[in-house]
């Protein structure tokens, strides 16, 4: 790895939408953290969870299309914070390190890929290349007093053959991270969890279900809030909390920060930067708490 | 479940074609339910995860390709990632979601509707376009968007965008689709 991170940076139709803040919190702590992102110069959709439900061939055409693109940019790393993207990714180069698969999905497309790029993601770059302790050193705002429950969400580790980082049962990397931050990070037993996915919309009854176990998990454990990864997971946790709330009779009111937020925070970062005015449960009391003394 | 016969309608057939699809030994489920255990989707699925790959070895086509399981599975990687025997299960639930595609299965018409919303956003835009998908879902589904409470959390926080996204190499990203049909034509 070289000296100076550098990395091609692919932000994921959802970091152009619905996960902005995920995004704009990403860029803002990466240039703080002397991290270059470089965009991936018209990157295209993944094809996210539909395509592979169509077609391997067609759902790997559609991430080739972006790794290409990245082997014209001389770049070896491309990363991107959105798990549902990183799969895809991943999934991609895994499966076309064989000759036969990798024809069939280089047919597809207009310039072939040929397999030199390795994926990663954000979170995996922040504690591989930069590490958890250069980060500890650049707090400046610890995170102290806070308590939160670290939500990996269900696909970020696991397959563990082809994600290939931390473990698929039990992931620690936002948990050592934000325990360096200054954070009491609470054991959280569904930090693998799924949690109902894209079906807000064709079947909200199961994300419903589902989200509604992790907040209850989270409120039973006693975090203030919980800190995610995912823009999928986030959504549903955050956006979804009300209805989550009128379909099962519960008041919850629990925070959903993206963790590159939450570093932001510990790096000094305005929260405009970190685009914490997009969270839809309002974070204010948690964030004004940080820091404070607890006997205050 | 249901008791099937299958002395007389077993198809060997249907059990080598998930086996070359997907890569994957059917043999080597020995039943023991973790992939059940793991999965987050039972309460909604009518076959549990580990029935579905029994009755695949049964041969057991049409009760498989018919099974709303398939089509509620998030590929969340629990039961990949806990089978015992490292049978990649989300992979083989994927193959069959494939196979009762192509022989005219949708038995969760909402979710296929949805999935072939985002897909058509990404085939004519190059990215996912939210609303333009929205649009189109409820198009398809004749459903009324049964989010509307969502409206006013979201759109205030300037999210969402009303015109498709501007990508220039969309053309090839099309390309990309009819290139797959007419293959899959072949
Ligand atoms: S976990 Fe593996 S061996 Fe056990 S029932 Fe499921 S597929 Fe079969
Ligand atoms: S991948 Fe599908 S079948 Fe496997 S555990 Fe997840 S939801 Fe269940």
């Amino acid at each position: 790895m070289s000296d100076s991170l550098t990395y091609a940076y692919y932000p994921g139709c959802s970091g152009t939408g619905t996960s902005i803040e995920y995004d704009m919190s990403t860029r803002a702590i990466c240039a703080e953290l002397g991290i270059t992102l470089t965009d991936i110069p018209d990157w295209s959709c993944c094809g996210s969870t539909p395509a592979h439900t169509v077609d391997h061939t067609l759902s790997s055409a559609l991430s080739a299309r972006n790794l290409a693109l990245v082997e014209k940019m001389d770049l070896d790393t491309a990363i991107t914070p959105c798990p549902s993207c990183l799969t895809n990714l991943k999934t991609a180069t895994h499966r076309m390190e064989k000759d036969v698969f990798r024809e069939k999905v280089n047919n597809l497309l207009d310039t072939p890929y040929q397999g030199g790029v390795a994926t990663k993601s954000v979170l995996q770059i922040l504690v591989e290349d930069m590490g958890v302790k250069a980060l500890k050193d650049k707090t400046v705002k610890p995170l102290k007093g806070l308590k939160v429950a670290a939500y990996y969400g269900c696909i970020m580790n696991r397959p563990p053959e082809v994600m290939n980082f931390d473990d698929p049962e039990h992931p620690m990397a936002m948990d050592n991270i934000l325990t360096a931050l200054g954070a009491t990070v609470l054991p959280f037993p569904l930090k693998v969890e799924c949690c109902g996915a894209s079906f807000g919309i064709p079947r909200k009854d199961i994300v419903m279900n589902l989200s509604g176990k992790l907040l209850d998990a989270a409120k039973d454990i006693g975090a203030d809030a919980l800190a995610t990864a995912c823009p999928l997971c986030q959504m549903n946790l955050d956006l979804r909390q009300d209805q989550i709330n009128s379909s099962g009779g519960t008041n919850y009111d629990i925070p959903v920060f993206y963790y590159t937020q939450l570093i932001g925070l510990a790096l000094g970062l305005s929260e405009k930067k970190l685009g914490i005015d997009k969270l839809c449960v309002s974070p204010r009391k948690v964030i004004n708490a940080i820091g404070r003394d607890e006997a205050s | 479940m249901e008791i099937v016969n299958i002395t007389k309608s077993y198809d060997a057939n249907f059990v080598r074609q998930v086996e070359d699809e997907s890569g994957q030994i059917m043999s080597q489920c020995y039943q023991c339910g973790n992939c059940t255990a793991g999965c987050p989707y039972t309460f909604v699925y009518d076959q549990p995860v580990n029935q579905i790959m029994r009755l695949v070895q049964a041969g057991q086509k049409e009760t498989v390709l018919k099974s709303k399981s398939l089509w509620l599975c998030a590929t969340c990687e629990s039961c990949t990632t806990r089978c015992p025997n490292n049978i990649d299960v989300a992979h083989i639930m994927d193959v069959l979601r494939h196979m009762a595609r192509r022989n005219g299965y949708s038995p969760v018409p909402t979710v296929k509707s949805f999935w072939d919303s985002f897909l058509s956003s990404v085939e004519n835009n190059g990215r996912a376009f939210e609303i333009g998908l929205l649009v189109s879902y409820i198009a398809k589904t004749g459903r009324f968007w049964t989010d509307l409470d969502l409206g006013p959390k979201i759109l205030p926080k300037g999210k969402m965008h009303f015109t498709p996204p501007n990508m220039q190499g969309k053309e090839e990203v099309k390309k990309i689709f009819n290139r797959f049909r007419e293959e899959s034509r072949k």
